[in-house]
């Protein structure tokens, strides 16, 4: 087992330098480079421009050599000392701004998907065993529903509800009151209060597919000759479902969480922005809007990094659950 | 006397079935398949409404009621006005006249919010066909005929509401879904040609290539999507021109759309590969070129249709997504996610809840889009029980 899980980490390596590549190449795309659009902030700002400072940060950088040089003076400084460049809108080093918010996306993200989890797998199941009942057709209709819905258009829709009908606003993540107080359980409670509705909002889709894969799947199971053979056996059969077909057809289910994952991190992006959380997206989207870069690679490093990690956990859990992968 | 009738019809019947089972083994692959098509219920009535979609897109100029640019500040987020069909003869009777009528319009001091009241004494008369403001069709020739409109040229006529600018809705969002629907089926052709090529050398070669574009697509799958978008998108200059933007954000958007159609033809092909007829075809010579185009390609036509249908829906919703946070498609372009750009705004959606009228249709379209798709891939394999 634990060799499966080294063999896995090692497998990461090169989708992790593959990213990185990717996030490099974002960073490197806007014409002009992160000096020349820093001096020119300055000088627009009315100060005068010292040149040891940019040539410093040239050299930091390794502006002006070949983009392979650049390229590892960048990866280098994330990998030796966490330093992923500064934000010439902030003014701050990217990794000030950039963990905090990270920490939130990821937090959002895992919870969404344990309840997107915890909700699709009773209702796949059920729909699946009873097949055209009047609650497969409704489960259905909402699933089909939820996946043509964009998020971003169910949060404004919850935005536009909660104003309208029940007077209160439901933006953000915390109360003015705990924004900044040490944690506590009024504190969870007060996240907990707020964080339904980013966490509906963003879960609703993806619950609809995973439905809609978790019923396919037991629908392949439940006709084949095993689980006949058990049932003449004269098992019950509450038993015999939970044991064999959903056992098996729980494989791929696991293994969605490679496309679940990504998507929940790109949703949770557009959701964020319309619900105004502290979390990496809306930050993302301005740092993309006025092209500052160093932070804009940062996050498409991290949640790339995040997806992996993700990916990981569900290869371990399906080792867990099927012994064919544990043991070859 | 009624024994023998319906031993008739039983006959009768079975007669029916035989010739129909005759027809079926003998039909084409577009028979049987239009055959298996036509039972998903649903799915030839999202045909019919994905087949509306795209004339109003094909004849956006000519149905929509008026020039999407137009703005009349007079107008600022006015309500939709219902149309109303009988009109007061003045002698005591009704006459039938379709119409919608006028605002008496008030600013209210404090909010400097308008407020509109309608007056139903001032009747606008509209109709069918008639002559508006002019424009060029599909950008060859002027015309002036529009589907609906007031007969009066000029007076105020607003079905879906106005938008900040006293803009027409309903117009804006009939040339909206010209750019939003045409997004989705030139990015897909665009995915189509990467996807076969690729997918088809993955499958039909094996091997290492397979194995390296393998690693390749489930690579792109698994970085999350908008983040990479927003910054390809981010990386365009600022000045160029809205065809070159829309046409940077159709390559954007392929640039992984093409991923899962690669996967579909490549399963077809992994498994038509060690067919029967396809060994024989081999074992006789046929070159490589039409193996592939001659034998290979007809048993492979309905699964890419479908892949293709079921990768339209998530073209559009990618674009609305991008357009919405303002790092797609930009003003003046309209497309249904710049137009729901507007319901950002909390207080703009409070006062005029039509701004979400975009949002119905990019759910209505992906809606049926999705269900056209699944009826194609259900009648995909039309030997399938």
């Amino acid at each position: 087992m634990l060799l499966y899980i080294l063999k896995r980490i090692a497998g990461m390596v090169p989708a992790m330098v593959a990213i990185s590549i990717l996030a490099f190449t974002v960073i490197q795309l806007p014409p002009g480079d992160y000096v020349s659009t820093y001096a020119a902030q300055i000088a627009q700002s009315g100060e005068t421009v010292d040149s040891a400072v940019l040539n410093s940060l040239r050299e930091r950088y390794g502006l002006g050599e070949n983009v392979v040089v650049q390229y590892f003076k960048w990866i280098g400084g994330i990998v030796t000392r966490g330093d992923f460049g500064d934000s010439f809108e902030w003014n701050q080093p990217v990794t000030e701004l950039i963990w905090g918010r990270m920490g939130m996306t990821a937090l959002i993200s895992v919870l969404t998907l344990i309840l997107m989890w915890a909700f699709s797998l009773p209702i796949g199941i059920y729909s699946a065993v009873r097949q055209y009942s009047v609650t497969d057709y409704v489960a259905t209709a909402f699933a089909f529903l939820a996946m043509a819905t964009p998020n971003f258009l169910l949060a404004i829709v919850l935005l536009y509800a909660s104003t309208m009908w029940f007077g209160v606003s439901v933006g953000g993540l915390f109360s003015p009151a705990f924004e900044n107080a040490p944690l506590s359980l009024a504190k969870i409670w007060d996240f907990v209060t707020h964080a339904w509705i980013p966490i509906f909002v963003l879960g609703t889709a993806g619950t609809a597919s995973l439905i809609r894969v978790m019923r396919a799947n037991l629908l392949d199971e439940l006709h084949k000759p095993y689980v006949e053979a058990a049932r003449s056996k004269g098992m019950p059969e509450g038993r015999l479902i939970l044991t064999y077909p959903v056992r098996v057809a729980l494989n791929p289910f696991i293994s969605t969480v490679g496309w679940v994952l990504p998507a929940l991190i790109s949703g949770e992006l557009v959701v964020s922005t319309v619900l105004n959380l502290p979390t990496a997206g809306p930050l993302l989207l301005q740092a993309l809007k006025s092209q500052d870069m160093y932070l804009a690679g940062a996050f498409i490093l991290l949640s790339g990094g995040l997806v992996l990690i993700g990916t990981l956990v569900s290869d371990i859990l399906l080792a867990i659950s099927d012994p064919r992968i544990r043991l070859s | 006397m009624s024994a023998p009738t319906e031993a008739t019809d039983i006959e009768a019947g079975l007669l029916d079935q035989q010739l129909t089972a005759g027809r079926l083994q003998a039909a084409g692959q577009w028979t049987l398949f239009w055959h298996k098509f036509k039972k998903h219920k649903l799915a030839v009535l999202s045909l019919v409404i994905v087949g509306l979609i795209y004339f109003v897109a094909l004849f956006a100029e000519f149905l929509a009621p008026q020039d999407p640019a137009k703005f009349d500040p007079r107008f600022t987020y006015v309500p939709p006005q219902a149309i109303g069909w009988f009109v007061d003869d003045g002698a005591g009777g009704s006459r039938f006249q379709p119409h919608v009528t006028g605002f008496d319009i008030k600013v209210d001091a404090k909010s400097f919010r308008r407020i509109f009241t309608p007056k139903p004494s001032e009747i606008i008369p509209i109709g069918l066909f008639v002559k508006g403001q002019s424009y060029k069709m599909w950008g060859l020739f002027d015309a002036d005929i529009h589907l609906i409109g007031p007969l009066e040229k000029n007076k105020p006529f607003f079905l879906a509401g106005g938008d900040r600018l006293g803009r027409d809705l309903l117009s804006r969002t009939i040339h909206g879904t010209r750019i939003s629907m045409s997004i989705g089926l030139v990015g897909v052709s665009l995915s189509l040609i990467i996807g076969m090529i690729l997918g088809g050398i993955s499958g039909y070669r094996g091997g290492l290539v397979d194995r390296v574009i393998q690693r390749v697509i489930e690579f792109i799958r698994s970085v999350p999507t908008i983040p990479l978008w927003l910054g390809l998108a981010a990386a365009m200059p600022k000045d160029w021109p809205p065809l070159q933007v829309y046409f940077s954000i159709l390559v954007i958007l392929s640039l992984i759309g093409w991923t899962e159609i690669a996967r579909v033809v490549r399963g077809r092909f992994l498994s038509l590969r060690s067919e029967d007829f396809v060994i024989a075809a081999r074992l006789d010579g046929v070159s490589e070129f039409r193996l592939i185009m001659r034998h290979m390609m007809p048993s492979l036509y309905s699964h890419i249709i479908a892949a293709v249908t079921l990768a339209i829906p998530h073209m559009i919703l990618a674009e609305t997504a991008l357009s919405f946070l303002g790092l797609g498609l930009q003003p003046p372009i309209v497309s249904w996610g710049v137009l729901l750009q507007d319901t950002q705004n909390l207080r703009a959606i409070t006062q005029a809840p039509w701004l979400f009228v975009p949002g119905i249709c990019v759910v209505v379209a992906v809606l049926s889009l999705n269900f056209l798709g699944d009826g194609v891939r259900d009648a995909a394999d039309p030997y399938a029980k």
